[in-house]
């Protein structure tokens, strides 16, 4: 694309974007640790993933005010109103990224002590795998602008959801086999919703890279099965963590 | 260039007032508009953008037959409204003029009175009672928004109005004889912000009983006052659309380079 007459409004809009790649990197380190803290029971590492999430709630916070301030300034029309609605709406999924991987190492925190049953991570770790390959393509598909790559991220997350059922199923077994492990496996669930949510925003992110690039929207409806979910549903399906 | 449909599928239940059909327009030797069509939906605004020189006052000028005044300048093509083709040399200039009415960039109040800036068009076209003309009178500048500010003092000189006030003067006027379709270029380019707003409020209530064309190069106020929008470019149709699908998500580049600033 040609630059604006005004050089200043290119600038303005390369700033946007450049924030929004910072963000990604943010957020996908903190998953990572956050993952690794959970799975070696690294107190110091979860600490510092709890640590690092203002920065990305401050940088959340200037994307939200450089964005309006282009608005009033610039009145963007087309693919500039898009990419600032976009850099809105990006951000504020990639800090609620940033929240769920800081909610996995508060929750490392608080089970580090207890007894430890390490086949019970090795679902996580695949659902993480899944959502950190999501998060990552999704966020190339922004820098790209790519709205191919951006659909398959999309269509992807299914699999993540499916992931998530067996992980869920599993985790019940264990809670079954032995009550002692009640605790530890109840926090190892919220862990799984939350990466499951994780993986919810990485197609928040697409469906608005779809918008950036083409201007149209996505369907409302993700692609969903959880059917099995609900055979052994505890009437908890969408509250937030606690 | 493809050619653009001179319907939209979208508007389909609209019925068009104007259709435009290969449109082309010649200063002298030099072709102003290359076969332009599109239709002016009824009772809806249509707003033309494009850069200086592109097409979109010409198009205008067009609607009307103002081009006329002028030798050496001729149109070809077709201008149907209501089923007749008003770029017919059989006819009658004036009385198109009175179903199509124009406002200009400036104001251009006559240099007489508020009340017979209005009663003259009225009497040119039609013989009223005095009390019937008041009422027209009263009718239009209600009409126009002005009413209220004016009531007090019609003998005084419409130019002693602001720019504002004489540019809602000059639309009093065109729907004092009841036209059909109005044609606005670069209405608010004279006026304060403001007065800017009065006229776009009054664009709005007129599209209830008018057909409405509007030339303008704010590219924020054909997004508020319009419909449609048509993007011309080097006398070339670019991009015909709703207004909404224009500014958000543009078909064509051109049109997409024009609105966001990046023409080079």
């Amino acid at each position: 694309m040609t630059d604006h007459i005004v050089k200043a409004y290119d600038k303005e809009l390369e700033a946007l974007g450049r924030r929004i790649a910072e963000m990604g990197g943010i957020s996908e380190k903190m998953l990572a640790e956050a993952m690794d803290a959970l799975a070696g029971s690294d107190i110091e590492l979860a600490h510092r993933v709890v640590s690092t999430d203002p920065r990305l709630d401050n940088l959340q916070r200037e994307i939200e005010e450089a964005a309006i301030l282009t608005i009033a300034r610039r009145q963007p029309m087309a693919v500039d109103l898009r990419e600032c609605i976009a850099a809105i709406r990006i951000s504020g999924d990639l800090e609620r990224v940033g929240d769920l991987a800081k909610n996995i190492a508060r929750r490392t925190l608080q089970i580090a002590t207890e007894s430890r049953l390490p086949r019970a991570v090795v679902g996580l770790k695949s659902m993480h795998d899944v959502a950190a390959m999501q998060l990552k393509e999704v966020l190339d598909a922004y820098a790209e602008r790519n709205a191919e790559r951006a659909r398959s991220v999309w269509i992807n997350d299914i699999e993540l959801d499916a992931l998530e059922d067996s992980v869920f199923r599993d985790l019940l077994t264990f809670m079954m086999e032995d009550p002692r492990d009640i605790s530890f496996c109840t926090h190892l669930l919220f862990c799984s919703k939350n990466i499951e949510r994780i993986g919810d925003h990485a197609t928040n992110i697409a469906e608005t890279v779809v918008y950036l690039v083409t201007g149209e929207s996505m369907p409302t409806e993700r692609p969903k099965t959880k059917k099995a979910l609900h055979t052994v549903d505890f009437g908890a399906k969408d509250e937030g963590t606690p | 260039m493809t050619a653009m449909p001179a319907m939209l599928a979208t508007a389909m239940e609209t019925p068009t007032k104007v259709t435009v059909r290969d449109l082309d327009f010649y200063y002298g030797d030099t072709r102003a508009l290359k076969s332009i069509s599109l239709g002016l939906y009824l009772n809806r605004v249509t707003a033309f953008i494009g850069p200086s020189g592109c097409g979109k006052s010409t198009l205008l000028r067009v609607l009307n037959r103002m081009y006329d005044l002028y030798p050496k300048q001729r149109a070809t093509g077709e201008v149907i409204l209501d089923g007749q083709n008003i770029l017919s040399p059989k006819l009658d200039v004036n009385l198109l003029r009175a179903r199509v009415g124009m406002v200009f960039q400036k104001p251009t109040p006559f240099p007489m009175s508020i009340y017979d800036n209005i009663a003259f068009g009225i009497r040119l076209y039609e013989r009223v009672s005095k009390s019937e003309l008041d009422s027209r009178v009263e009718d239009a500048l209600r009409g126009a928004a002005l009413w209220e500010e004016v009531k007090d003092k019609l003998h005084t000189s419409g130019l002693g109005l602001s720019g504002g006030q004489q540019q809602r003067l000059c639309i009093a006027r065109t729907v004092a004889i009841h036209p059909e379709v109005i044609l606005f270029d670069e209405p608010c380019s004279a006026l304060d912000p403001i007065s800017t707003s009065k006229i776009e409020e009054l664009i709005d209530e007129l599209s209830d009983r008018y057909t409405i064309a509007i030339v303008t190069h704010n590219m924020q106020q054909a997004a508020r006052v319009s419909d449609f929008t048509a993007f011309m470019y080097l006398g070339e149709l670019i991009e015909f659309d709703e207004t909404d699908r224009v500014f958000t998500a543009p078909s064509h580049p051109k049109t997409q380079d024009y609105i966001t600033g990046r023409f080079g």
